[in-house]
């Protein structure tokens, strides 16, 4: 597989969010804006490109039967950082991700790249794949974000387009799930699996 | 009264699915057919349990304690996963029907975002001592159940159902949960 290959691959033909499925909570759970999808799509991005690394940098070292728990570790690490990184710098995003910032550490994306592909991998790829993959994430929250922000309160990185109230629904929970539906309808459509 | 509260708001009001968004993998990945799922909200009501008392003590007497809440995160995961393993191998011995009925669900449970997301907002909420803990986690394990086993008979049902080429599967599963989620908003109102 070319370079350039293993770092495309995420935003399309294994798109985490729009193919695969995977981190549906904090899709789902954070993507109220454009701005707070993005800001999750970048911490799990940031986070998943440094476990992929590590997890790549000391595989050999890990026993094949304790790798679970070590990769969790490597991970939940990294996690604790963005945690206090963010709470630091931007306490605003940190308040409204809440919960969904720890809950990375679950985020089934992350620990499945370290098992697929980086504990495979050297150390170059594995950064490739791990930005690839989560700026692929990244790209599907802004997505999600954006059509729910558009819809539920008429604008879009806090621009307004229309004035009005907008759907208030979209920006509450039962949006979230009708606005993916639609948009992997789309996506079926446009790459015709459907 | 207040410990109904809890019960109530916990179930329905804050499912634990459909308004706080946990647990969503096991949501679309067992909700094919009633009776796994009703297997699989069983284990979920065991394990977030456990998983709620254990961390709970673990943050009150040594976390706080020592004063490196930081580690929260590290700490609560792995010991969640120690804890699945150890249920899993207790539950062999001591209940070997029990352990037929759930065993294939609980190594699913560690990458399940709902118990470590419960035992976080269970302990980082105020007022909330070890009875009001365990309350509030068994509650909303039993609103994920809830929430697991309706889903499932919506979607045997959808099987059935003549749905446009393009929305088959996936897609439509997503909008049923929606207009789930929809009906569970008028919950909202008891509160």
């Amino acid at each position: 597989m070319s370079k350039f290959k293993i770092f495309t691959k995420g935003f399309f033909a294994e798109n985490a969010v729009f193919v695969m499925l995977l981190g549906l909570c904090p899709t789902l759970g954070t993507t109220t804006s454009a701005i707070n999808g993005l800001g999750m799509g970048l911490a799990t991005t940031f986070v998943l490109v440094m476990s992929n690394a590590v997890v790549s940098l000391v595989k050999k070292q890990i026993p094949d039967q304790v790798r679970i728990p070590a990769f969790i570790v490597i991970i939940a690490s990294f996690v604790t950082i963005v945690e206090l990184l963010m709470q630091a710098y931007v306490p605003d995003l940190y308040d409204v991700l809440g919960i969904f910032i720890p809950l990375i550490v679950v985020n089934c994306i992350i620990l499945g790249r370290a098992e697929a592909f980086a504990s495979k991998n050297n150390v170059f790829d594995s950064i490739l794949d791990g930005l690839g993959m989560g700026l692929g994430f990244a790209m599907a929250l802004t997505i999600l974000g954006s059509v729910r922000e558009i819809l539920g309160s008429g604008s879009i990185f806090n621009i307004t387009i229309y004035k009005g109230d907008g759907a208030l629904v979209f920006v509450l929970a039962p949006g979230a799930f009708i606005v993916l539906g639609y948009l992997i309808a789309l996506i079926n459509r446009l790459t015709k699996r459907a | 009264m207040e410990y109904i509260l809890i019960i109530i708001s916990a179930i329905f009001v804050n499912n634990v699915i459909l308004s706080r968004f946990l647990g969503l993998c096991p949501f679309f990945g067992v909700s094919k057919q009633v009776g796994t799922a009703a297997g699989m909200g069983g284990a979920v009501v065991f394990v977030m349990t456990i998983a709620t008392i254990v961390t709970y003590l673990l943050q009150k007497y040594i976390l706080v304690s020592f004063h490196i809440e930081y580690m929260q995160t590290i700490t609560f995961i792995l010991v969640i996963a120690a804890l699945v393993q150890l249920v899993e191998i207790i539950l062999k011995k001591v209940s070997p029907s029990l352990y037929q009925a759930l065993g294939i669900y609980l190594p699913l449970i560690t990458t399940n975002c709902a118990v470590l997301g419960i035992a976080i907002l269970a302990v980082g909420t105020d007022g909330f001592g070890l009875i009001k803990s365990t309350l509030f986690a068994t509650a909303s394990a039993i609103g994920f159940a809830l929430a697991l086993v309706i889903f499932a008979g919506l979607r045997e049902h959808l099987d059935l159902a003549n749905v446009p080429e393009g929305m088959k599967g996936v897609p439509i599963a997503f909008i049923t949960a929606g207009l789930l989620a929809l009906a569970f908003m008028g919950f909202s109102g008891i509160a």
